[in-house]
């Protein structure tokens, strides 16, 4: 189907765009990509009386990364931060994740930052930032603030953006030296949104013990869910760590629902699974070795 | 509603091309409607068949997900513009040649996402094959041929030195 009409803005300047979006209130819808907000136009799920469209504005599409972590802008395609040796070497779980979100022409258009203001529950990214404590910078003509991921994502599609802001960028923390992640996902086919999937990071002390392990499962919950399994990795090195009782303790913390892909407990099986294997690679690759 | 109208100017197959849309209107639709151009295919409209995919300066896009207004300025390269010199393109024979077409509807959007593909991984593995046209739909040949087409076009372009 066709998008129904609406206010057509193309904005050349940042303050222009933080304009028209306080006139807007409520009706104004920000289009980035458009790879998530077109559809939901065409099948007539949205109908937002203004669109500004914020691809003219200059300085949103930086991808900048250092020790610190990599701060990603609104303009940043999937695609560039994917192939960003910078991202890939300061955050490895960025192009991990990256790789699983749809297929690589949607990634073309598709912005990181619009992943995380969409905040489908199903969705790598939000997961990615939840599980690192990552933030949203959001600006409106009032001011800006930063919103820590825990904050950020409210519900299903639904996120602390209010009428009138801007998601000016993202920030994915670094994590400490002796660490390592993995992103593991099902999906019916290669590029759908998965039925269920882990991201995995583990940090080791230097007796290579686990000091530090968080999972973020996604489609398991109305937002990403966090589980830190750090105390249930114990006390002996990680190399003999038991993996699948420790993804026992991850399962009894999600709460599936089904629907037509999956039944709860299918999903609750799989996260097990694949917090599992993904908690084991994550400490393989703290170790410095690949799985 | 009487809806505003938008002014684009879009460089299409290296032709500079102009129209008055909506700000709803799709590029796909635009490239149809507007410029005449039917080779651009619409299937599903929410970005999952891939019949609809273009060059938007030089990389493959979902033209049902794309504005015609926010292409305004850019150049777009639709399978009307792919062949060269009064020839098919190695992609493009190398479908003919393996035979990966049969009713050709989802067809466009495979050359032109194969195209990209190959300029940017000129040898590519199966299984890097395999994921660049996993996003495109085809309902007919079950995709072995697509892929012989795939690796056809790469070995074409090797011996044409592109
Ligand atoms: C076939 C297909 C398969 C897909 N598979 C996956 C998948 O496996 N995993 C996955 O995560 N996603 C998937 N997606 C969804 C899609 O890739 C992302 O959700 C999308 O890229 C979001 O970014 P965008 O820039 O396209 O956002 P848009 O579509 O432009 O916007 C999405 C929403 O975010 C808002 N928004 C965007 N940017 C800003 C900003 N800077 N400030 C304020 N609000 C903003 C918009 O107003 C809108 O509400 C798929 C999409 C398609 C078409």
């Amino acid at each position: 189907m066709k998008p129904p009409p609406f206010d057509y803005h193309g904005p050349v300047t940042l303050g222009e765009a933080l304009d028209v979006l306080a006139e807007a209130g409520p009706g104004g819808k920000v289009l980035a990509g458009g790879q998530s907000l077109i559809p939901l136009l065409n099948m007539r799920l949205a109908a937002p009386a203004h669109i500004v469209d914020v691809n003219r504005v200059p300085g949103l599409d930086g991808i900048e990364a250092g020790p610190e972590g990599v701060r990603v802008g609104a303009l940043a395609r999937h695609a560039a931060v994917e192939r960003s040796p910078g991202a890939a070497a300061a955050l490895p779980l960025l192009r991990q994740a990256l790789r699983l979100v749809a297929h690589p022409v949607i990634r073309n258009r598709g912005t990181v930052v619009g992943s995380l203001v969409h905040a489908d529950p199903a969705a790598e990214m939000p997961a990615v930032l939840a599980l690192l404590g990552g933030s949203v910078r959001l600006a409106s003509r009032d001011g800006e603030r930063e919103v820590p991921a825990a904050e950020f994502f409210t519900g299903p599609m639904e996120s602390a953006l209010r009428p009138g802001e801007l998601a000016l960028s993202a920030f994915f923390p670094a994590l400490p030296p002796r660490s390592g992640t993995a992103f593991y996902e099902v999906a019916r086919r290669h590029g759908d949104y998965a039925v269920a999937g882990v991201a995995a990071a583990v940090t080791l002390d230097e007796d290579l013990r686990v000091a530090a392990a968080r999972v973020a499962c996604v489609s398991v919950g109305p937002v990403p869910v966090v589980v830190d399994v750090t105390s249930a990795c114990g006390p002996g090195p990680a190399a003999a760590a038991g993996w699948e009782a420790v993804a026992g303790a991850v399962q009894d913390r999600v709460d599936p629902e089904g629907d037509i892909h999956a039944t709860a407990e299918y999903r609750r099986h799989l996260t097990g699974v694949l917090a599992a294997r993904a908690l084991r690679d994550a400490a393989l690759a703290a170790r410095g070795e690949e799985s | 509603m009487n809806e505003t109208r938008h002014h684009v100017t879009l460089t299409v197959n290296g032709v500079v091309r102009e129209a008055t849309v909506p700000g709803r209107r799709l590029l796909s639709d635009c490239l149809r409607h507007d410029l005449g151009l039917t080779g651009t295919h619409v299937g599903c409209e929410h970005g999952v068949c891939g019949a609809c995919t273009v060059l938007l300066d030089g990389e493959p896009v979902r033209s049902c997900l794309t504005f015609a207004v926010t292409a305004d300025g850019h150049e777009i390269t639709t399978v009307e513009g792919l062949a060269r010199d009064g020839g098919l393109s190695p992609v493009q024979r190398a479908f003919t040649e393996r035979h990966a077409l049969q009713c050709g509807f989802c067809t466009p959007g495979f050359l032109c996402t194969v195209t990209a593909f190959l300029r940017d991984n000129p040898v590519p593995t199966e299984e890097e094959a395999l994921e660049a046209v996993a996003g495109n739909l085809c309902r007919c040949t079950g995709y072995q041929n697509i892929l012989k087409a795939v690796h056809r076009a790469a070995e074409l372009q090797a011996e044409e030195g592109r």
